[in-house]
């Protein structure tokens, strides 16, 4: 009878076999497949504060201005022109015959629905950030429009031309978000033909397209999965169910590489690292409100080695507190070099002549955290090291009971110098410094609309933070875009995959 | 039977109470919802302004009474961070888990029994080595791995398989063999061991005596006395695999509700993860129930119990 027991797990072999795999995506089929590895929690962009989210807001919406991605030249979008009335209202002239996906025209009642919505505190949007500079919109006619804005910011261009886009009044206000996020509308080169929440998402060329500087969709479907696991989604690339997968690890993209029936495309992001120290000593008395030991744990870590050992690919090694494309980012400041003698020294000086042992905390890339201790150690700061979730640590950082950590910023994809330096170092409960002379020059920079005043005051406050050493910016991220052979695509280096300008060979 | 049934319920109600109160105060204290929420790129005052929206900087004892309060009408409320009905959400994702549960537990039994039923007929034969060698086999391989060598061979180098998804019965293969296989064995040792004790014992051997045959002894006197351990652990199993599937939904992209819990966990998404442990600990508590009283079907002297 033994004999007999395998045989249910043959005849399923056997079952297995009869059905062979079609083969869903090429070329032919007009269809992309691509791989999300986040569940995304909402399409509506203002309702997501996800990297992916960001993918699908460019692709869906479109917003008043455009910036060039290569250029970073900003162009007019569903706006064809703009004029600062006054230091806190911004004019635009709307683009005619512009409609939504569901039929309905673009005018500026839909402006004005949309800032009014997002910029009210109470409807909840998600990165405040992105909306709480505006104040209201006013109609002035059918396709003329004003937005106040609550105080002077002049980085307000660069925020229309990102995360702000605008929605169909009509339709929002009867939906609201939720409704949007599951079936979204907007005035993009992709609309969207099936959501389920999370996991599934099918974008179509919307072949009314009219005349965008993004130019217009050329690959007619977009399906995208979300595949949690990275191997699985190499899995589904090898076995030709999906074409593209993006933010794949240093390691995996090399072997990728080597196979030679992908494109390996590697690019920059906004993202920094760094290690944030507590000079301002909200933890308690700790070393790191002496000036000399910050510079110690600037000269301690070699940046180069990190960067070419781990992160590779078109990460670059910096020294500011902001990305360096970002306006105002200026890179004339102390570099310090990779000297641990010098480190070893410095902590002597500052009367640690055997160091000192401190609790280091960390939420992402713990080999980077990891290797940035093993400097330390090395010039004699012992670490206990602390692997925290991003909310745990987000919160400890919050009421200041971190004395050093390895942290990181993305930006949100803002090309201003305000999206980060200004983000922690005025004084809010991010800022380990609280240094009243940067927070001065930086609330000029932030407001100004004189572009020359703005650079001159960045450069005094970037200037003092590094020559103060408040942090040790360590390095910028990259990323590895990962396609098959007959996708023509380019990335940019702000980390957003752009349908629009992808084509088959 | 009726006092032992409301008993059980009480039993139950007052287990899923108390994981309700652990897990919520156990999330409450991990982190930060309202951090979770704003997400990375968010600053300390988008974080403070959320905590104020959603009422987080109360007492955590309030947060939980609400909690408590409106589950027990029924509303689970929205989660945080699909803003959907958290009913709706777990619903969809439990199907597919439900639907890989209970494969995997049939793939589990249905390899398992037989092969410890072999294994006890001829110990130490090589159908019982090979039953020894899959089970270790089973034990020592993290599902993951095992997934993923599934996907090479299957999806990959054979091409018969997708390699994931939940679109059609044939993306639920290998999830269902790689959860199968975790459970099988437990269940296969339990079944040769309970055969090899019930086989050595006296009825069997007075059963022979007065002329049964083979396969009467073999089932009818002996695997149905061996395989009451084997229903509990199937019970339990099985609800392991209902809340526990979080690995093997992740690598086969299967959005089930172990993921969904795996993620909500992370995410600090404090309706979605109450609703779910305590879908999950009620699945405990209806299936050990259920052996129970398979058991005493089994088992005439359990009845009494």
């Amino acid at each position: 009878m033994h004999v007999k027991l395998p045989v249910a797990t043959l005849a399923a072999a056997t079952l297995m076999a009869s059905s062979a795999m079609p083969v869903v995506a090429d070329k032919a089929s007009g269809t992309l497949n691509v791989a999300f590895t986040k569940e995304l929690e909402n399409v509506d962009s203002y309702f997501n504060s996800a990297r992916e989210g960001v993918v699908l807001q460019r692709a869906i919406w479109d917003g008043l201005i455009y910036r060039d991605p290569e250029t970073n030249e900003y162009i007019g979008n569903l706006a064809t022109s703009w004029e600062w009335i006054d230091d806190t209202t911004l004019e635009f002239k709307l683009r005619e015959g512009v409609t939504f996906h569901n039929g309905e025209a673009f005018n500026a009642d839909d402006v004005v629905f949309t800032v009014d919505f997002v910029a009210k505190e109470e409807n909840g949007v998600k990165t405040q950030r992105n909306v709480n500079w505006m104040e209201s919109a006013e109609k002035i006619d059918d396709y003329t429009v004003r937005i106040h804005l609550k105080d002077k910011f002049p980085a307000a261009i660069e925020f229309l031309s990102g995360p702000v886009s605008i929605y169909p009044n009509e339709y929002y206000a009867e939906v609201g978000p939720s409704g949007m996020g599951l079936k979204p509308v907007g005035t993009g080169p992709y609309k969207v033909s099936e959501v389920v929440p999370g996991q599934h998402f099918v974008l179509e060329a919307n072949e009314n397209y009219y005349d965008s500087p993004k130019g217009q969709p050329e690959i007619a479907k977009i399906d995208i999965r979300t595949i949690p696991d990275v191997n699985t989604q190499m899995a589904e690339l090898f076995s030709g169910s999906l074409d593209l997968i993006w933010q794949v690890p240093a390691d995996q993209a090399n072997k990728l590489a080597e196979m030679g029936q992908f494109t390996v495309a590697n690019e920059s992001t906004m993202r920094v690292g760094y290690v944030q120290m507590d000079a301002a000593g909200r933890s308690g008395d700790n070393p790191f409100t002496n000036k000399l030991v910050r510079q110690a744990v600037n000269h301690a870590i070699n940046r180069q080695e990190l960067v070419d050992a781990l992160l590779q690919g078109k990460s670059k090694v910096v020294y500011t507190p902001c990305f360096p494309s970002q306006f105002g980012c200026v890179q004339d400041v102390t570099e310090y070099e990779y000297d641990p003698e010098k480190a070893k020294a410095l902590l002597a000086e500052a009367g640690y002549p055997d160091g000192f042992t401190v609790d280091f905390y960390a939420y992402r890339d713990r080999q980077y955290a990891e290797a940035i201790t093993s400097y330390l150690n090395a010039v004699g700061i012992q670490t206990n090291f602390n692997m925290l979730q991003y909310s745990a640590l987000r919160e400890l950082n919050m009421k200041g009971e971190v004395p050093i950590a390895f942290q990181t910023w993305g930006s949100y994809s803002i090309n201003d110098a305000s999206a980060m330096v200004s983000q922690f170092f005025k004084h809010g409960s991010l800022d380990n410094a609280q240094d009243d002379q940067v927070l001065e020059w930086l609330n000029v920079a932030d407001s100004s609309t004189d572009p020359d005043e703005r650079i001159e005051y960045y450069t005094k406050a970037l200037q003092r933070i590094s020559e103060e050493a408040f942090w040790a910016p360590m390095f910028t991220y990259n990323t590895n875009y990962v396609f098959k052979d007959e996708v023509a695509y380019t990335p940019t280096p702000d980390e957003v995959l752009r349908f629009v300008d992808m084509s088959w060979k | 039977m009726l006092a032992f049934i409301l008993k059980r319920l009480g039993l139950a109600l007052l287990v899923a109470f108390t994981v309700s109160f652990i897990s919520f105060s156990l999330l409450f204290l991990s982190g930060d919802p309202a951090a979770a929420l704003a997400g990375e790129t968010a600053s300390g005052e988008d974080v403070e302004a959320l905590r104020r929206l959603y009422g987080f900087d109360r007492p955590m004892l309030v947060q939980y009474g609400e909690w408590l309060f409106a589950a027990l009408r029924g509303d689970f409320g929205e989660s945080y961070y699909f803003k959907l009905p958290v009913a709706s959400l777990i619903a969809e994702r439990l199907q597919v888990t439900m639907t890989l549960g209970v494969c995997g537990i049939l793939f589990a039994l249905v390899t398992a029994v037989p092969l410890g039923v072999a294994a006890a007929i001829r110990p130490n034969s090589l159908i019982d080595r090979l039953a020894l060698f899959l089970s270790v086999a089973g034990q020592a391989m993290p599902s993951f791995w095992f997934g993923l060598i599934l996907i090479v061979v299957f999806a990959i180098q054979l091409g018969w398989l997708p390699p994931s998804g939940a679109e059609s019965w044939r993306h639920f293969i290998m999830p269902t063999i790689v959860l199968g296989y975790y459970a099988m064995p437990a269940i296969m040792r339990l079944t040769r061991a309970g055969m090899l004790d019930v086989l050595n014992s006296d009825y069997i051997r007075t059963a022979r005596a007065k002329g049964a045959g083979e396969t009467r002894v073999l089932f009818k006197h002996g695997l149905r006395n061996a395989i009451i351990p084997v229903v509990s652990l199937a019970a339990v199993q099985m609800g392991f695999m209902l809340g526990g599937s979080i690995v093997v939904e992740s690598v086969f992209a299967l959005h089930g509700a172990g993921y969904l819990a795996w993620e909500s966990i992370a995410r600090n998404d404090l309706p979605t993860v109450q609703a779910l442990i305590l879908v999950f600990s009620m699945f405990y508590i209806v299936f050990t129930f259920l052996a129970d009283v398979m058991n005493a079907w089994l088992d005439p002297r359990m009845r009494s119990a």
